[in-house]
């Protein structure tokens, strides 16, 4: 094992080192290659006891007009924490749709990086977060476009929901572009329950928490759509919300 | 029968006094407008009455005594104390039960039987109408001891209540007033009362945001579910268009915080014709 990294790197600046700690293998990292023109889906689901720490590393590169389809849904552990690598070549598609979730004192974060080496190659990434008590979530997402890299195009959506203001949501979306011919969107943004929605919802007889939950089902909501095995991985998260509430 | 009987009610927003002593009383079968000059308070007097937070009560109380329901009059949406009043085994007043409205949630006052018809209906992103209100209504039942309503006994409620407004049920699907026009969402609460079937219904400027048809459909809505011998209105209207519509049993004037005139429904046409300054005084 290397030793444990340090706050002053980047990528694991928002991290629990010490829980990094007990993580069996924290350094292994999972390698996926996606054959040209070929279309995988993978989901990685961590709903492990929050005495546990759950640290997965991810690698993936996409050949030629390959496509990626990624679900994530990191709710579980003092500490969860998925990190993926992600290199396209042209013509190459990636997606990838992620909740996390965080109570009491969990730390979950998502560190990805999306490299676009060669021209029209296409990444999607949607990121919904809940975070309540004093939980701590977080997304660091680079998306790097080399110089050839054109007719890139990549779009970042991350969204977090703070239940309680001891809680911490961390969004840094990152773009290192270095072609001229491309489409880099991005939005962050951390807010809180509406409101005005809460007593509206009050006012036709939903209790608060039911108030909560549905506005905060309405909130993942998009994120599992289509995706291969979407009833399991919906289930799960309805079933972490239901305990924050 | 007294429905709802509010008495010397004073509220604030943050420091700002604006209901200043009103009193006012509904009995049931009885159809209240409320009228009044802007900033007034009458919008405030229904968020009062619904609790919503940020309006503090300073003074007085508010009784609240929704008449036993019977099934037949209902739409099938009995309260499950009835066969007990017909046992024998609960008396009337035991099941009526008079409220305290003001030491109610929010939500146990929509149990109750209250409805506020939002003057700016809230769009609700990801939630479809069906959803929100089967979740709504069943939430209601099991706070009264009712068993839920299961999915196909709700949709069936929704398309009648939804198509007795002209509102078809794909409109039902899409999520709460999100890309609906201001007389669409005024009509959506409406639907929402056909179905929710409130004891009392409190209209916050219901005919604001309506066209000429649409005011004709709201207002039969109006008639056609509230306007029973065990239910009461109180219709918040700036204009008295509405009214025509929905003839009211009493007119208020609502003033400076508080009930300053009432009379039959032609003090509606008088205050058209000569504004609140003549008569509000």
């Amino acid at each position: 094992m290397t030793t444990l990294p340090t706050r002053k790197d980047e990528a694991f600046r928002y991290s629990d080192i010490a829980a990094l700690v007990s993580a069996p293998s924290r350094d292994a990292v999972e390698s996926v290659t996606v054959g040209a023109g070929e279309r995988i889906t993978r989901q990685i689901i961590n709903i492990a006891d929050v005495a546990h720490v759950f640290v997965h590393n991810l690698s993936i590169i996409v050949e030629a007009n390959g496509q990626c389809e990624l679900h994530v849904l990191n709710v579980g552990g003092k500490l969860g924490r998925i990190v993926i690598d992600v290199a396209l070549h042209d013509g190459a598609d990636f997606t990838l749709g992620a909740v996390q979730l965080g109570a009491g004192a969990q730390t979950v974060e998502l560190i990805t990086t999306v490299r676009h080496i060669e021209p029209n190659a296409t990444s999607r990434q949607m990121v919904r977060s809940v975070l309540g008590g004093q939980a701590t979530g977080s997304y660091l997402g680079k998306v790097a476009v080399a110089r050839d890299a054109q007719k890139t195009d990549s779009v970042q959506s991350v969204k977090a929901m703070l239940l309680d203001r001891t809680a911490t949501a961390n969004a840094k979306p990152e773009l290192e572009i270095y072609a001229d011919d491309v489409k880099c969107a991005h939005g962050a943004t951390v807010g809180e329950l509406d409101q005005q929605a809460m007593f509206y919802l009050a006012a036709r007889g939903l209790p608060p928490a039911e108030a909560k939950k549905l506005l905060l089902q309405a909130f993942i909501a998009s994120v599992f759509e289509g995706a291969e095995g979407e009833a399991a991985l919906t289930k799960a998260a309805l079933a972490k919300l239901e305990e924050m509430v | 029968m007294p429905m709802l009987t509010i008495t010397n009610l004073h509220a604030s927003v943050g420091d700002k006094p604006i209901l200043k002593g009103l009193t006012l009383s509904l009995g049931a079968g009885e159809i209240h407008a409320i009228m009044g000059p802007n900033g007034a308070g009458k919008s405030t007097l229904g968020y009062v009455l619904s609790g919503r937070p940020g309006y503090e009560v300073t003074g007085g109380s508010v009784m609240f005594t929704p008449p036993l329901r019977h099934p037949v009059l209902d739409t099938g949406l009995g309260f499950s104390s009835d066969a007990a009043v017909q046992e024998g085994s609960l008396a009337p007043h035991q099941v009526r039960g008079d409220v305290d409205l003001l030491s109610l949630a929010p939500h146990e006052r929509a149990a109750a039987g209250l409805f506020l018809g939002f003057q700016y209906p809230v769009e609700i992103p990801g939630v479809s109408n069906v959803q929100f209100l089967r979740e709504a209504l069943n939430a209601q039942r099991k706070h009264r001891g009712e068993a839920p309503l299961s999915g196909g006994e709700f949709l069936k409620i929704a398309r009648e209540q939804a198509g007795a407004l002209g509102m078809d049920m794909d409109m039902l699907k899409r999520p709460v007033n999100v890309g609906f026009s201001g007389g669409e969402k005024k009509r959506n609460e409406m639907v929402q009362m056909g179905i929710i079937n409130p004891a009392l219904a409190i209209l916050d400027e219901t005919d604001s945001g309506l066209d000429i048809d649409a005011l004709r459909v709201v207002g039969d809505g109006i008639n056609r579910i509230m306007r029973k011998p065990d239910k009461a209105v109180l219709l918040i209207t700036h204009y008295q268009r509405l009214l025509d519509y929905v003839k009211p049993d009493f007119v208020h004037v609502l003033a400076d915080g508080r009930i300053t005139r009432t009379g039959g429904a032609e003090l509606a046409l008088e205050l058209e014709r000569d504004g609140y300054r003549e008569l509000a005084a």
